[in-house]
C-alpha cells in the first residue's frame, strides 16, 4: 500500500536505504517499476537528495529509511529541510506495533525525535490508513509554508498477506489546517500606496519567492516600479542576478551596496523572507528610517524579529500579482526624481566597493576567481549545489543566478555534507542540465561515500572542491575574533582526492594555477557522461568580505582585512 | 504579563506533546497547563497560562496556530473572562486549630472533603490568586502537608465561544 500510494501520488524517484522494519516495503518495491528507488550509502544523503529535488522543482521529495539508526541518520536531513521550509516526505520504518515502547531492537521514538524539526508527523496505527496518511503528508508538506513531514510505519502495518481495500484519496481536507490562499486586499492597497510614495525603497526578497514560484511576479513588480532588489541567501535567483536593479545579496556577507541601501531606505518591501539574524545584524539598529511592508505566508514569520508596519499574510505569487495589477491601474506613479537620486546613490556605493577582491597579493588562485569562471563556463545557467563554508558564500556572491531554483544550498541549518547529495538529487531529475557541486575539502568529506551512489546510477555531476586546506569559515572567525588561534580548523591529513575519486570509478583533476582553470573546467563540463572531481587549490588565507561587524547595524561592515565602514 | 491561552485541538495521540514541546523548544514559559476532551470527544480543550510580553505572547499564539493538530487559539486575557482553579490541600488539624481552619475555609468558601483525627483535606475553587491567599492565610494557623492544584481553566464571558 505504501508503494501504491507513492505511485498514485506521481512519485518517480524515492531515495532510501533498507532495513528490517522496511523489508515488506522493499519487497513491494522490487515487484513494480513505477516508483524507482535510489540506494544511497548513508541515509543523510537520501534526505538531501529528496530535499534538493524539492528545491529544484517545488514538489516534495521522498526519502525512505528504516527504523532506529536509519531514522536517526535521516535527522540532519530533515532538520535541513525544515529550517529552509522545503517540502519533503520521509517515510520511516518502525518496529512492530506491539513492540513499541519495549526498547525493541532498532526502536527509536521517531515521532518524538523528529517533532521539533518537522512541519508534522504521523504514526500509522492501522494499515488501512496508509493511503490517506500518505496523501495528507504530501498535502501538508507542499501547501502553506512548506516543510518536511515524517510518516512512521510499524512493520506489521505493511505485512503483504494482510489485505485491505485500497483507495488513494483525490484530495484531503483537514479541519485544523487551512493554508491561506490570498492576502488581505485592504492591506495590499495600503502597501501599494506606500510603494508609490517611496523615495528610497528596497525590495528584500527571500526563499519564499523561490519555493513560492513568484519570481516572474517579483520581477515584473520591481521593474514596473524601478526599485532596487536584494535577495537573501535563500532567495538568490528569485530576481535575475545580472539585471541592473539587482544589488546583490544582503546580510552578514551581503554586498556593500545592498546593505547600505537597506540601512538608508525609507521603505522596505520584504517578501518571502524572515528577517534572519544573519540578515538583520543587531535588530535594535536595523534600518532606522525604514517603514516595513512584510509579505509572508506564515503569520509567525511576520513581526517575529522585526516589527512590520504593514503585515500581509498570503502566498507571494498571489499577493505580488495583485500588487502588479494595482500599480498598473493606479493614477499615481512612482516618484521618478526621488528614485533617480536614490539610484545615483546606490550606483555610487556599487562603484566604490561592489564585488571587489584582490588578486595581486599572492600567487595563489582566489576562490572568487573559480566561481566567476564557473559562472562564465556555464553561462550562469547551471544548477549550483553548495556545501557550507566560505566556498558557499563565494558561490552566492559571484555566481550570477538568472533563474530561480538553480541555487541549491543549506542556509538556515548550514549543513556541511549537503552539497554532493543535493547535486545528485538534481542531476537525477534533470539529466541534461549542468549540475555543479561547489564544496570545500571539509564539507565534501562529510558525505563523500556518495561517490559510490553516483557510480551506480550514473550521475555525472561536476564537483568543484575549493581546497584551502582548512575549515576556512571557522578559520576566518578565528582570524577575526580569536587572534588567529586556529583551533582545530586545519586539516592535516587530506586524502589525494584525485586518486580517491578514481577509486570510485570517476575522473579526478587537480588544478593549482589560474592559467589552467578555464581549460580544465571546460574539459570537465564537456565530459558529459562522467563525474569529474576538480580539486582546486585556492588561497588558504582568503576571507569572505564584506562581513558585518557583530552587534552593529546593516551598514557596519568589514570590507577587507584592513578596511571598515 | 500573565496570559491565559485556550487551545482547541484534535484529540489525538501526540497532540499534547506537540504543544508542550513547542513551549520548551521555543523557550516559552508554562505556569500551568490543563487539558481534557470536550463535549465532542474528537476535540480537546487545553488551557495554558504563561508569562511574557506582548511580542512573545503574539508569537506563542501564532506558533500554536501553526501546529497542524490545533484548530483554534484564543488569548482569554484579551477580553473579559472567567478563570478557575481547583485546589485540594491537606492540613495538619488537631485541637483548637480545627475550628480556626474551619472558619478560614468558610471565609474562602472552601469545603472540607476528608477528615482524620489529625488532618483536614480542603477543596477550594477560585481564581489562582484566591487559592494563593488561602494558603497564605493558613500560614500562622497550621502546617500544610500537601497541596495539589489543577492549573487554570478559563472561559470567555458573554456570548463568545471557542468552538469549531
Ligand atoms: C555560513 C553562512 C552564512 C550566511 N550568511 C548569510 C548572509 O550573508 N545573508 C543571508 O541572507 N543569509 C545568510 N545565511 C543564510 C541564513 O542563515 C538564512 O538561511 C537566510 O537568511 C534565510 O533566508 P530567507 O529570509 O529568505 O528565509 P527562508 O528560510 O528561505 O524562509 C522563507 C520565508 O518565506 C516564507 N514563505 C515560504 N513560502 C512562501 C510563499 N509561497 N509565499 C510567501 N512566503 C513564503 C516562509 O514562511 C519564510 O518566512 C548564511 C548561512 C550560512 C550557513
Ligand atoms: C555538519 C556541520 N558541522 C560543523 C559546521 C560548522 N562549520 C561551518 S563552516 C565550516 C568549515 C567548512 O569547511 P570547508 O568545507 O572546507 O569549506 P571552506 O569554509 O574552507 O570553504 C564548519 C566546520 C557546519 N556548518 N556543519
Amino acid at each position: 500500500m505504501v508503494v501504491r500510494a507513492l505511485r498514485d501520488e506521481g512519485v518517480k524517484y524515492i531515495y532510501g536505504y533498507p532495513g528490517g522494519a522496511l523489508l515488506h516495503v522493499y519487497d513491494a518495491l522490487f515487484q513494480q517499476e513505477d516508483v524507482q528507488h535510489i540506494l544511497v550509502r548513508h541515509e543523510q544523503a537520501a534526505t538531501h537528495m529528496a530535499d534538493a529535488y524539492a528545491r529544484a522543482t517545488g514538489k516534495a521529495g521522498v526519502a525512505l529509511v528504516t527504523s532506529g539508526p536509519g531514522a536517526t541518520n535521516a535527522v540532519t536531513g530533515i532538520a535541513t529541510a525544515f529550517t529552509d521550509s522545503i517540502p519533503m516526505v520521509v517515510i520511516t520504518g518502525q518496529v512492530m506495533s506491539h513492540l513499541i515502547g519495549e526498547d525493541a531492537f532498532q526502536e527509536t521514538d521517531m515521532l518524538g525525535i523528529s517533532r521539533p524539526i518537522v512541519k508534522h508527523n504521523f504514526s500509522v496505527q492501522r494499515a488501512e490508513d496508509i493511503p490517506a496518511t500518505i496523501k495528507k503528508a504530501f498535502y501538508i508538506a507542499q501547501s502553506g509554508r512548506p516543510g518536511p513531514v515524517v510518516v512512521d510505519i510499524p512493520k506489521d502495518m505493511t505485512t503483504p498477506t494482510d489485505r485491505f481495500p485500497y483507495e488513494y484519496p483525490k484530495s484531503v481536507k483537514l479541519r485544523s489546517y487551512n493554508p491561506i490562499s490570498r492576502g488581505h486586499s485592504g492591506q495590499i492597497r495600503k502597501a501599494v500606496d506606500m510603494l508609490l510614495q517611496a523615495r528610497r525603497p528596497v525590495i528584500y526578497s527571500g526563499g519564499g519567492i523561490v519555493i513560492g514560484d513568484a519570481s516572474a511576479e517579483l520581477t515584473e513588480l520591481a521593474q514596473l516600479l524601478n526599485f532596487p532588489v536584494t535577495n537573501t541567501l535563500m532567495g538568490l535567483g528569485g530576481y535575475p542576478g545580472t539585471d541592473r536593479q539587482f544589488v546583490g545579496m544582503l546580510g552578514m556577507h551581503g554586498s556593500y551596496e545592498a546593505n547600505m541601501a537597506m540601512h538608508h531606505a525609507d521603505l522596505i518591501l520584504a517578501v518571502g523572507a524572515r528577517f534572519d539574524d544573519r540578515v538583520t545584524n543587531a535588530t535594535d539598529k536595523f534600518c532606522p528610517t525604514a517603514r516595513i511592508i512584510h509579505i509572508d505566508i506564515d503569520p509567525a514569520s511576520i513581526s517575529k524579529t522585526i516589527r512590520a508596519d504593514v503585515p500581509i499574510v498570503g502566498p507571494s505569487k498571489v499577493v505580488l500579482e495583485e500588487m502588479v495589477g494595482l500599480v498598473k491601474e493606479s493614477s499615481k506613479k512612482p516618484d521618478a526624481q526621488a528614485l533617480d537620486s536614490w539610484w545615483k546613490q546606490i550606483d555610487e556605493w556599487r562603484g566604490r566597493h561592489g564585488g571587489h577582491y584582490r588578486t595581486d597579493d599572492s600567487e595563489l588562485m582566489k576562490p572568487q576567481q573559480v566561481i566567476e569562471m564557473l559562472s562564465k563556463v556555464t553561462n550562469g545557467d547551471a544548477y549550483v549545489c553548495s556545501d557550507v563554508g566560505q566556498h558557499q558564500m563565494f558561490a552566492a556572491q559571484y555566481y550570477k543566478f538568472n533563474k530561480p531554483n538553480r541555487w541549491i544550498n543549506s542556509g538556515g541549518l548550514g549543513t556541511m555534507g549537503f552539497g554532493l547529495p543535493a547535486a545528485m538529487g538534481v542531476k537525477m531529475n534533470f539529466p541534461d542540465a549542468d549540475v555543479a557541486c561547489v564544496t570545500g575539502e571539509g564539507s565534501i568529506q562529510m558525505n563523500i561515500q556518495e561517490l559510490s551512489t553516483c557510480k551506480q546510477y550514473d550521475l555525472p555531476v561536476k564537483i568543484l572542491c575549493l581546497n584551502n586546506q582548512s575549515l576556512g569559515m571557522v578559520r576566518q572567525w578565528q582570524d577575526m575574533n580569536y587572534e588567529s588561534r586556529h583551533s582545530q580548523s586545519y586539516m592535516k591529513s587530506l586524502p589525494d582526492f584525485v586518486k580517491l575519486v578514481e577509486a570510485y570509478g570517476h575522473v579526478g583533476m587537480k588544478v593549482d594555477k589560474y592559467a589552467d582553470l578555464e581549460g580544465a573546467m571546460r574539459e570537465a563540463f564537456a565530459l558529459k557522461d562522467r563525474l569529474v572531481f576538480m580539486d582546486i587549490a585556492v588561497d588558504p588565507f582568503e576571507h569572505v568580505y564584506p562581513m558585518q561587524v557583530p552587534r552593529g547595524s546593516m551598514r557596519d561592515m568589514w570590507l577587507s582585512k584592513t578596511e571598515r565602514t | 504579563m500573565r496570559h491565559i491561552i485556550s487551545v482547541l485541538m484534535e484529540n489525538e495521540p501526540g497532540a499534547l506533546s506537540r504543544v508542550v514541546g513547542l513551549f520548551s523548544q521555543r523557550n516559552y514559559n508554562i505556569e500551568s497547563l490543563t487539558v481534557a476532551p470536550t463535549e465532542d470527544s474528537t476535540l480537546s480543550r487545553l488551557t495554558v497560562t504563561t508569562i511574557g510580553d506582548d511580542r512573545v505572547v503574539e508569537q506563542i499564539t501564532k506558533q500554536l496556530n501553526k501546529l497542524i493538530d490545533v484548530v483554534k487559539v484564543v488569548d482569554l486575557t484579551e477580553g473579559d473572562h472567567i478563570e478557575r482553579e481547583l485546589m485540594m490541600i491537606k492540613l495538619k488539624a488537631n485541637g483548637q486549630m480545627r475550628a480556626e481552619i474551619k472558619r478560614t475555609c468558610d471565609i474562602f468558601r472552601g469545603q472540607i472533603i476528608d477528615v482524620t483525627p489529625n488532618t483536614y483535606t480542603v477543596q477550594l475553587i477560585g481564581a489562582s490568586d484566591k487559592l494563593d491567599a488561602f494558603i497564605a492565610s493558613l500560614g500562622n494557623t497550621t502546617s500544610i502537608m500537601e497541596v495539589v492544584r489543577s492549573g487554570v481553566s478559563g472561559i470567555a464571558r458573554g456570548e463568545k465561544v471557542l468552538s469549531l
